[in-house]
């Protein structure tokens, strides 16, 4: 499942990943930040479709992708019901300033260092939950999560993060103050992890009422404070579901390394040529083995002396190899954004990835050798694999 | 008891929201009573709950900052929405038409 600046692609291939079948643009024209389907219901993928011009849209599919509807109120129903409440709202994403949660709509740090109010843009990254096709969460702009339990037509914050204290000192980055990254612990449904650019990694034990800060060892020398509790720019976090204490991060700059579920961190950018990047993911089968695609640096978004490589490192870190095969090895100045990579869960582990320059590319052998599926889509926002039976 | 009499107003909607709305370039909104942005747009959100939110902010009803709202060849956007629309658009002989603004390059 493909998501680009102009519509959503979905890509389907047998098992051998040879011959592959393109099917969109769905939602033409609108930018598709994220798609990703339910491992309780493989039938059910959710679509956040995203204009600078109206605004959010979540769109729900029901049979793999073949059609999608709004999952909110239908046409010609009233929006509200017995006593004006509002019935579901597919696209209402509203932080929560109830009195309950203790919750009010704080400020946080603007690009000049003042206070700004929180203000919703987008969904960036959708997450379903691992066991409920009905529940799905969403990672938003400004960074705030929210959760719907009924599948997608109307959405709660779950407001401890945003009010957790250290909100007045999150800022936006260049790409905006996004929640981009949200991972599901498959061994402890009370456990999530979340990204924000640029407040850092968080970490929630109880499903999301209190979270805190897991940033301890990472280093920034571009914010005031190098080695401050939140602040830094993280841009991917990614875990292996059968060994959910071992996170891997890309930084801005640097990749780290958790073994604590992000108590501590270290850098394992070792033999890299640049350690600054986007994307970031782990083997299917094999924990120790992680993939990133260095970019040039952070004035330069693209691969490193026109090359597009992929390293992978089978230690963890540290020791890093490039992956070439099937990949320009000239001219070649394109991005792979943070959303853009995934890896499918078959005996040889499929690895995927999309560039700013349209292009997916597809190893059906863990990274040895690579092939495009398609060469001209619009930039590529973000890539999904589902592995169906 | 009277009962106002129901306007049938015409409002030309922008081409993704068409789509969205699954519906043609222009639709008809009954509306009892004033006729007003808001009171169209309340119409047209209720009668198309999927456009609620594109238009105008779900919580603040203020417009959304790269749509504009056209009548008899007169931009409506900075006006206040409460104010009664030109009698043109009440009787059905003039669209109020929902513009995407140009921007982005």
């Amino acid at each position: 499942m493909v998501g680009t600046r102009k519509g959503a692609f979905i890509l389907s291939s047998g098992g051998k990943r040879e011959k592959w079948d393109v099917s969109g643009p769905h939602f033409a024209g609108w930018e598709i930040y994220h798609m990703k389907g339910s491992p309780a219901n493989p039938n059910r993928i959710y679509a956040s479709q995203t204009s600078g011009w109206f605004g959010q849209v979540i769109q729900r599919s029901d049979d793999g992708g073949k059609t999608w509807i709004q999952p909110g109120t239908p046409p010609g129903e009233p929006t509200t019901g017995p006593g004006g409440m509002p019935k579901g709202e597919s696209n209402k994403f509203v932080y929560d300033t109830s009195a309950e949660t203790g919750a009010p709509l704080t400020t946080h740090q603007w690009y000049d260092g003042t206070q700004h109010p929180w203000e919703f843009k987008r969904v960036w990254h959708i997450e379903p939950s691992l066991t409920e096709a009905d529940t799905v969460y969403a990672g938003v702009e400004d960074a705030a999560i929210f959760r719907s339990k009924d599948g997608g037509k109307s959405w709660q914050e779950l407001s401890g993060l945003r009010g957790h204290g250290t909100g007045p000192k999150w800022q936006p980055g260049a790409g905006g103050m996004c929640l981009h990254t949200l991972i599901l612990d498959e061994s402890d449904p009370n456990r999530i992890y979340i990204a924000i650019s640029a407040a850092g990694a968080f970490r929630t034990d109880d499903g999301g009422k209190t979270w805190k800060p897991i940033n301890k060892g990472l280093y920034s020398q571009y914010i005031p404070n190098p080695t401050a509790e939140v602040g830094h720019c993280v841009h991917h976090v990614a875990m292996n579901p059968k060994r959910p204490n071992v996170l891997f991060m890309q930084k801005h700059w640097d990749v780290m390394r958790s073994d604590d579920a992000g108590d501590n961190w270290k850098e394992v950018s070792g033999n890299l040529p640049t350690d600054f990047g986007f994307v970031i993911d782990v083997h299917a089968h094999e924990p120790e083995t992680i993939y990133v695609v260095p970019i040039k640096s952070d004035g330069e978004h693209y691969v490193h002396e026109g090359k597009l490589r992929v390293f992978r490192s089978r230690t963890g870190g540290n020791e890093w190899e490039p992956l070439t095969k099937g990949l320009p090895q000239n001219h070649c100045y394109v991005n792979v954004l943070r959303d853009a990579m995934a890896v499918d869960s078959l005996d040889k582990c499929g690895i995927y990835f999309g560039t700013t320059g349209g292009q997916v590319y597809c190893s059906a052998d863990a990274g040895d050798t690579w092939a495009p599926i398609v060469r001209d889509l619009p930039a590529v926002l973000s890539v999904e694999v589902q592995t169906l039976a | 008891m009277t009962v106002a009499p129901t306007a049938k107003i015409r409002v030309i909607l922008p081409p993704h929201l068409r789509t969205l709305a699954r519906a043609g370039r222009e639709v008809t909104i009954g509306i009892a009573g004033q006729v007003t942005v808001r009171t169209v747009l309340d119409a047209l959100e209720a009668t198309y709950p999927m456009l609620t939110g594109t238009i105008r902010d779900h919580v603040t009803h203020e417009r959304r900052p790269f749509l504009r709202f056209f009548a008899c060849e007169e931009d409506l956007s900075h006006g206040s929405p409460d104010t009664p629309l030109p009698e043109a658009v009440v009787s059905g002989k003039e669209p109020l038409l929902i513009l995407g603004a140009i921007a982005g390059g």
